[in-house]
C-alpha cells in the first residue's frame, strides 16, 4: 500500500526543523490551531520540541492548503505531513516495554497478525475446553449463556493480566515522554491545564481548520472527520462504559450476563456498538479518499488497521447480540472476544497511541500558554 | 475545458482583484471568464503572499481594535506617497473598505486577530485568517460556486481595441492560441516585478541583483499591451515595493520569510563595509519598505546587516540563519567581505555610541555621535560575541507602472476619456493611488475596491 521510502530519523527531524523555522519566520497559519502559537514561542527546535509539536498536531489539513510555500514551491514546506512523519517516530521512541518498539513499522500486518492469532486462540480455547455440545447449542438468556460456553473466571484472568499490561505500557510511555517535553510531573495534574486539555480533547477544538472545519480529505473545509472521529470516541468510551457498568452488576449485584435487552449494559454497548460501527467506516471512507499530500502514506496500514479492527469488534459484538439465543452464539462468542483480545493487546502499539501524545501535548500547551511570550519587536 | 468563445466578461488575471471583479459580475448573472497565467497551484498572482488589508474603521470591530478613521488612512497615505497619489480614487479605496469586511465574509474569507509580531497593525490591518493563498482559495471556492470559468495557465497575447473599445483578446494555452470575445473586459493581471528584462530596462544593471520576492508570474504582459494600445500612463517603471530581504533567497516568490527584521538592532553595510544610513531612524514597521531601495544604491546592490548577541532573538526570526562567528574579522570573512574595514567600521560606531537605555519598544535615547551618518535611536556598541550577519539584497515586492482609471474603474486612453468596456483593478492600476513609498496592506485595499467596482460596471455596461 505504500510505495513512499522509509526516512532516517535524524534527517526527519533535521526537515522538521527546517519546516518548523519557514513557519516561524511566516505565521501565516497562526489562527489554525494551537501548533503555530506554540511554536512562535521557539526560536530554535531540539527533537524533543519536534516531537512536542507534532503530537500536539490534529492533522486536520489547513495549513498545507493556506500555505504559499507548499509543493510545488521550491521550499517544498508539507507541515502535516512532516509531523506526521515525526508522529510514527515519537511512538516509537517512546514505546514500551521499548523492543516493542519495531511493532509501529508494518503495523497494519502486525495487527491482522495478532487479531488472528487472538481469535484463534480463543476458538481453540473454546474446542479444547468447551463440550461441543455446549458449544454448539443454543442457550436461553435465562440460562447464562455466555458462561455456559466460556468459564467467567478464565476470560477475567486473561482479559485481566492483558488490561494491566497495557495500562502499565500506556503509563512507562508517559512517564518517558512528559519529561522530554521539558514539564514537571506534578505540573500534568495542574486542574486549570489538564481541564482545559480535556476539554479541547473532548470537543476535537483543534480538529476545525481554525472554525470552518479541516482541510480532510481535500481542500474543501468539512466537519466530516471531526464528527466520524467523535462517533468512534464515544462509542468506544459507551463500549467500555457498558463493560465497567457490568463489571459492577457481576460483583456487586451479582447479576450474571448476559443482560436483557433494556438493560444498562446492554443499551449502552448497543449505542457504542453503533458508534463505532458509523465512526470507523467514516473515518476510512474519508481516509482512502485523503489527499496523499496530507499525511504519511507508510502510516496506511496503521491507520486501516486500527479502523478495521475498531469496526470489527463492534460488528462481531453487536452479531452476539443479535444471535446470542442461536446455536451461533458459541462460536460468535470466541470470535468476538479474539477480536477485543486482539484491539486491547495492541492498543499502545497502533493507531491509538495517539491520544496519549495527543492530550499530553495539550496539557503542555496549555502549562505553557499561561507564560509569557518571548519578547520580539515586529515588522 | 472548452474555451467557448464568447463571455459577458472576461477577466484577464486570477488574483484578488481579478477575483472580486469575477465575483460581483457572476452575481449579477453574467457569464464570466477568468483568465489566469500561473497554473493552479500558482494561482493568485501576489495576492498568494499578503496576509492583511489595510481598514478604515469608525470603531471595534471583531479583528480590528479602536478606530481608524478616513482622514486617518488618507494621512497615513499621503505621507508615504509625498502627494503623489489621486486623492479622489484613494479616498474611494479607503472609504469602501470598511464594507469590503462583511463581503468578504461572505465569499468565505476568514479573518483572525493579528499575528504574532505584528501587534503594531492590530488597529489598522484586518489579518486573513491563513494568509492571502487561503483568501484566494476561497474566492476560487466562491467564484466556482456561481458558475465563474476559469482557464490557468493561460496567457493573454494580444487585445483588440479599437477607439477605445475592446473585442476580444487572444490567449495562449498549451500552445494553442484562442480567440476570447467578451462584451467587456477586466484587467486584473499585475505589475511586472517578474519580468527581470523589464526590470533592466528600468533601473539598469543594478536590476540583475534584485530578488523577486512576489508571484514569477507578474511579467507585465498585459500592462505593455494596454499601454502600446493607448491607455494613459501612472506612476514610472522605477516605482514600486521595494524591502531589504535576505540576499540567499529564492529568485522568486520568498514571500514574507525572506525578510530580516534585524536592521535597526544593529548596523548596515555595504560590500565596502562602511555605514550608508541611519538605522535607527525610525521604527522598523515604518521604515522596512525604504532599505529595499537604500540596498538597490549600493555597490552590487548588498549589504549586511549585523549584531551581536545582545540582540539575538529580539526581532522576528528570519528564515535563513544568520553567518554567525566570535569576532568582527571573523564575521567579515565568513560574509566575504574586508574584515579590516569592517572592523574599523565597528570600532568607529562603538566609539561613537552615547550612553543611554536601550528601549526597542520607543525612539530611545540611544544614539551616535560624531558620526556620518549617524545612528539616531537604539545605538549600541556592536561588541558581545557571538556576532551575527544577514547578507541583504533589494526585494522587489510589486511595481506601480499602470494605466490610469477614472472612479468607475474605467481604463483612462491617453486622450484621457475613459475607455468604453474596459476597466482595470488592482496591481495593475495600483500607481494611480500608490505614486511611491508603501503602506502596509493598501494593494490588498486597492484591489478589493476597485476590483469590485470593476464587476459593478462591467455588469452595468453588459446590461446597457
Amino acid at each position: 500500500m505504500s510505495a513512499a521510502k522509509a526516512v532516517p530519523l535524524a534527517d526527519l527531524v533535521a526537515e522538521a526543523q527546517r519546516v518548523l523555522s519557514i513557519c516561524n519566520a511566516c505565521r501565516y497559519c497562526e489562527g489554525y490551531c494551537a501548533v503555530f502559537p506554540a511554536l512562535e514561542r521557539r526560536l530554535e527546535f531540539s527533537e524533543n520540541e519536534v516531537h512536542y509539536l507534532a503530537n500536539l498536531c490534529h492533522n486536520c489539513g489547513a495549513c498545507l492548503y493556506a500555505c504559499q510555500y507548499a509543493p510545488p514551491h521550491e521550499f517544498q514546506l508539507n507541515f502535516p505531513k512532516v509531523l506526521a512523519q515525526v508522529r510514527k517516530e515519537t511512538y516509537r521512541k517512546y514505546a514500551w516495554p521499548g523492543f516493542l518498539a519495531s511493532a509501529f513499522e508494518r503495523n497494519g500486518l502486525v495487527v491482522a497478525l495478532v487479531t488472528a492469532a487472538s481469535i484463534a486462540l480463543a476458538l481453540l480455547f473454546a474446542a479444547l475446553f468447551v463440550d461441543p455440545e455446549r458449544l454448539f447449542a443454543a442457550h436461553s438468556d435465562a440460562q447464562g449463556s455466555f458462561y455456559a460456553v466460556l468459564p467467567h473466571g478464565a476470560m477475567v484472568a486473561v482479559f485481566g493480566v492483558v488490561f494491566l499490561f497495557v495500562l502499565l505500557a500506556f503509563l512507562m510511555s508517559f512517564a518517558r515522554f512528559w519529561p522530554d517535553m521539558g514539564a514537571d510531573a506534578t505540573e500534568f495534574v495542574q486542574p486549570q491545564s489538564f481541564s482545559n486539555a480535556t476539554w479541547d480533547a473532548a470537543g476535537l477544538r483543534y480538529l476545525d481548520g481554525g472554525g470552518e472545519g479541516c482541510a480532510y480529505p481535500d481542500a474543501r473545509p468539512s466537519f466530516a472527520r471531526r464528527n466520524f472521529h467523535h462517533f468512534t470516541f464515544y462509542g468506544f468510551l459507551l463500549c467500555f462504559a457498558a463493560t465497567s457498568v457490568a463489571t459492577i452488576y457481576h460483583y456487586v449485584f451479582g447479576l450474571k450476563a448476559p443482560y436483557p435487552l433494556w438493560s444498562l449494559p446492554v443499551l449502552l454497548g448497543s449505542l457504542g456498538g453503533a458508534g463505532l460501527l458509523i465512526g470507523p467506516v467514516g473515518l476510512l471512507w474519508l481516509r482512502l479518499r485523503r489527499d496523499p499530500e496530507l499525511g504519511d502514506t507508510r502510516q496506511d496500514g496503521m491507520d486501516i488497521g486500527f479502523l478495521a479492527l475498531l469496526f470489527l469488534t463492534s460488528l462481531t459484538g453487536l452479531l452476539l447480540l443479535a444471535m446470542r439465543e442461536t446455536r451461533a452464539m458459541g462460536v460468535l462468542l470466541a470470535v468476538h472476544l479474539g477480536f477485543v483480545m486482539a484491539l486491547f493487546a495492541t492498543l499502545p502499539y497502533g493507531k491509538f497511541v495517539h491520544a496519549l501524545y495527543r492530550f499530553a501535548a495539550l496539557v503542555r500547551f496549555h502549562i505553557e500558554r499561561k507564560r509569557p511570550l518571548p519578547e520580539i519587536g515586529s515588522e | 475545458m472548452d474555451l467557448t468563445p464568447f463571455y459577458d466578461l472576461l477577466v484577464l488575471g486570477g488574483g484578488n482583484a481579478g477575483l472580486c471583479a469575477a465575483i460581483t459580475a457572476a452575481r449579477t448573472g453574467l457569464s464570466v471568464l477568468v483568465v489566469e497565467a500561473a497554473p493552479i497551484d500558482f494561482r493568485g498572482g501576489n495576492s498568494r503572499h499578503t496576509r492583511n488589508m489595510r481598514t478604515m474603521h469608525s470603531g471595534p470591530l471583531d479583528v480590528l481594535s479602536d478606530a481608524y478613521s478616513e482622514e486617518e488612512y488618507w494621512q497615513d497615505l499621503l505621507k508615504v506617497t509625498g502627494g503623489l497619489t489621486d486623492e479622489r480614487l484613494a479616498r474611494m479605496a479607503i472609504r469602501q473598505t470598511e464594507a469590503h469586511l462583511p463581503w468578504m465574509k461572505q465569499h468565505g474569507v476568514r479573518f483572525q486577530a493579528p499575528l504574532g509580531g505584528t501587534l503594531q497593525l492590530g488597529r489598522t490591518n484586518a489579518f486573513f485568517l491563513g494568509g492571502g493563498k487561503a483568501l484566494v482559495n476561497a474566492y476560487y471556492r466562491a467564484a466556482e460556486a456561481l458558475g465563474v470559468e476559469v482557464s490557468y495557465d493561460t496567457e493573454a497575447i494580444e487585445m483588440a481595441i479599437e477607439g477605445g473599445r475592446f473585442r476580444s483578446a487572444t490567449v495562449v494555452r498549451q500552445g494553442a492560441q484562442h480567440e476570447i470575445r467578451a462584451k467587456a473586459v477586466v484587467a486584473a493581471a499585475g505589475g511586472f516585478e517578474s519580468n527581470m528584462a523589464w526590470l533592466r530596462e528600468a533601473w539598469g544593471p543594478p536590476a540583475d541583483n534584485f530578488i523577486c520576492r512576489g508571484t514569477p508570474y507578474n511579467m507585465g504582459k498585459v500592462l505593455k499591451l494596454l499601454l502600446d494600445k493607448g491607455a494613459k500612463q501612472v506612476s514610472d517603471a522605477t516605482q514600486g515595493h521595494c524591502v531589504a530581504i535576505d540576499a540567499r533567497s529564492p529568485k522568486f516568490d520568498g514571500g514574507i520569510v525572506t525578510r530580516v527584521d534585524a536592521v535597526s538592532l544593529g548596523i548596515v553595510v555595504n560590500k565596502h563595509a562602511k555605514r550608508f544610513y541611519d538605522e535607527g531612524e525610525d521604527f522598523w514597521p515604518k521604515r522596512y519598505a525604504i532599505w529595499g531601495r537604500l540596498i538597490a544604491g549600493q555597490p552590487d546592490q548588498i549589504g549586511y546587516s549585523i549584531i551581536d548577541a545582545k540582540s539575538m532573538g529580539k526581532f522576528m526570526p528570519p528564515v535563513f540563519p544568520p553567518l554567525k562567528a566570535r569576532s568582527i574579522r571573523e564575521l567579515a570573512v565568513a560574509l566575504e567581505i574586508g574584515p579590516a574595514a569592517l572592523e574599523a567600521t565597528v570600532e568607529e560606531f562603538n566609539r561613537a555610541v552615547r550612553p543611554g537605555t536601550f528601549d526597542h519598544t520607543i525612539f530611545d535615547n540611544c544614539a551616535t555621535e560624531g558620526i556620518t551618518p549617524p545612528k539616531t535611536h537604539w545605538a549600541r556598541a556592536i561588541d558581545t560575541p557571538p556576532y551575527y550577519g544577514y547578507p541583504l539584497r533589494p526585494g522587489i515586492t510589486f511595481t506601480y507602472l499602470g494605466v490610469a482609471i477614472d472612479e468607475r474603474a474605467r481604463m483612462v486612453m491617453d486622450d484621457g476619456k475613459p475607455a468604453e468596456n474596459i476597466f482595470a483593478a488592482g496591481e495593475i492600476m495600483a500607481g494611480n493611488v500608490l505614486g511611491k513609498g508603501y503602506l502596509a496592506g493598501i494593494g490588498m485595499a486597492i484591489g478589493t475596491t476597485f476590483g469590485r467596482i470593476a464587476g459593478e460596471e462591467a455588469a452595468r455596461h453588459v446590461r446597457g
